[in-house]
């Protein structure tokens, strides 16, 4: 069959227009489901690690949204180190992350001379801070991100009401191999991390990840998974960053640490 | 159903099977077989895109001019894979989130590319939806066979139940390390590869 040049043109043109149009339609169509399931999926990670939720457990938007009345989002300036406000409505976590490049200068890892082993590199500027006030389950919940073995883990750790120990960790997100560094995931190894103290009495910063039964001290020493060492070494390594003054730290001494 | 239909739909699951005769899809197949869910979902992914994409160039097919016949084909699978994707993130957020970019990457998978150009171009569109689901089928066997076992073997779950209980869970089953890995699923694809020859020696090559 031959074609005209003008009729191959034209046709391209039409393929190209129809699909544009039903990718669209698509996307455009689904998007508020999507952006739903995304922050269903985010404040149901928060309810977990903060022991609000079974983990695992699928609660609906309104069953979240209630328990979430308990809960006050604020906005942390890094920079002063203090609470700034409510967060701004339509806050996303994933935003904070890609708004690395906004930070500021003289706050970053470098800068400040923090150890920065699993190169979480620059933090934004202004991070969210989830305080519970569930009666019984007080507690604070903190965004951390970082480099494991192959991917960017994204997750929260949940510390106790006054700031001292850890009370629980999820990961939201993370590329890790299933079965080895996946197993960050497992309730048996997450639930290792319930009780760490994060700084001993001194105010060193003592908590860290070792190798898989190379505990020594388990009030600040969680045991690594065997099989997945550089994952969860790598674990402990960012954590300790966000622990840091680069990271939460300055939020922490001003809220009870001694 | 004529004998001529028969094949198109029965050939793809068996003696003609795309991923263990004609070794294509093999990149997704090993990506995402590390539990059976995430392969169920990546078959039935595939099967719509595959479905999808024969039917529309199959209509298209007298109108496609030659010279930019697989650019447009790649447009059409292209868009359809962007909506199989935005349909999974909608309603299985979860898997979706497991499959990553793997349901993205059924553009290149070279099945889909493969039955439009050498089947939906030059047959009609009734036939080229049969040859899509039998080539889909043929591809899901094959990952829900090598899912089913990587997620027993490695992890001793089956769609996240456990049935062996694994010694990082204080069970007794030592999971398969090898087996949760990518080159575990070449073994397994190996192994099937032997089965099916073993079944069917027509399908050896001659020596």
């Amino acid at each position: 069959m031959d074609f005209s040049n003008k009729y191959i043109v034209s046709f391209a043109l039409a393929v190209c227009l129809g699909c544009s149009l039903v990718v669209s339609a698509f996307a455009v169509g689904l998007k508020e489901r999507q952006e739903v399931n995304k922050k269903l999926d985010l404040q149901t990670n928060i309810l977990v690690v903060a022991g609000l939720v079974e983990a695992g457990a699928k609660p609906t938007v309104e069953e979240v949204d209630r328990m979430f009345q308990d809960i006050e989002t604020s906005l942390y300036d890094r920079a002063s180190g203090a609470l700034v406000g409510p967060a701004p409505e339509g806050y996303d976590v994933n935003a904070l992350m890609a708004d690395a490049k906004t930070s500021g200068k003289g706050t970053s890892t470098e800068e400040l001379g923090v150890k920065d082993l699993a190169r979480v590199g620059n933090l934004p500027n202004e991070l969210l801070v989830f305080q519970v006030k569930t009666a019984g389950k007080e507690c604070w919940v903190l965004p951390i991100w970082g480099n494991g073995l192959w991917s960017t883990l994204k997750g929260f750790l949940c510390l106790e009401r006054d700031l001292q120990k850890i009370r629980g960790i999820t990961f939201y997100e993370h590329g890790e191999t299933p079965g080895l560094g996946g197993e960050v995931d497992n309730p048996n190894w997450k639930a290792l991390w319930g009780g760490k103290a994060i700084y001993d009495e001194a105010g060193e910063l003592r908590l860290e990840v070792t190798k898989f039964g190379k505990v020594a001290d388990d009030r600040y020493q969680v045991d690594g998974i065997s099989g997945a060492t550089i994952t969860s070494v790598a674990v402990g390594f960012f954590i300790q960053t966000w622990m840091s003054e680069a990271g939460y730290g300055p939020f922490l001494s001003a809220n009870g640490r001694a | 159903m004529d004998s001529k239909t028969r094949k198109v739909l029965v050939d793809p699951l068996h003696i003609n099977n795309p991923v263990t005769l004609q070794v294509l899809g093999i990149c997704s197949a090993l990506a995402v077989t590390t539990k059976l869910e995430t392969s169920i979902v990546m078959s039935g992914a595939l099967t719509f895109v595959l479905m999808g994409s024969n039917i529309v160039i199959s209509a298209l097919r007298n109108k496609i001019p030659g010279s930019v016949r697989i650019i447009v084909q790649l447009a059409v699978i292209a868009s359809l894979v962007i909506v199989a994707d935005q349909i999974l993130k909608a309603f299985l957020y979860d898997v979706s989130k497991q499959l990553s970019v793997f349901v993205g990457l059924i553009i290149t998978n070279c099945i889909v590319m493969g039955r439009a150009e050498a089947f939906a171009m030059a047959n009609p569109v009734g036939k080229s939806a049969l040859d899509g689901l039998g080539n889909s089928a043929g591809y899901s066997i094959i990952l829900i066979i090598v899912g089913f076992f990587r997620e027993l073997l490695g992890s001793g779950k089956i769609l996240g139940y456990t049935v062996m209980e694994t010694t990082n869970n204080g069970g007794w089953y030592y999971g398969n390390g090898l087996l949760v890995l990518s080159p575990g699923a070449f073994f397994l694809i190996g192994l099937i590869i032997w089965v099916q020859r073993w079944i069917s020696p027509s399908i050896q090559e001659e020596e």
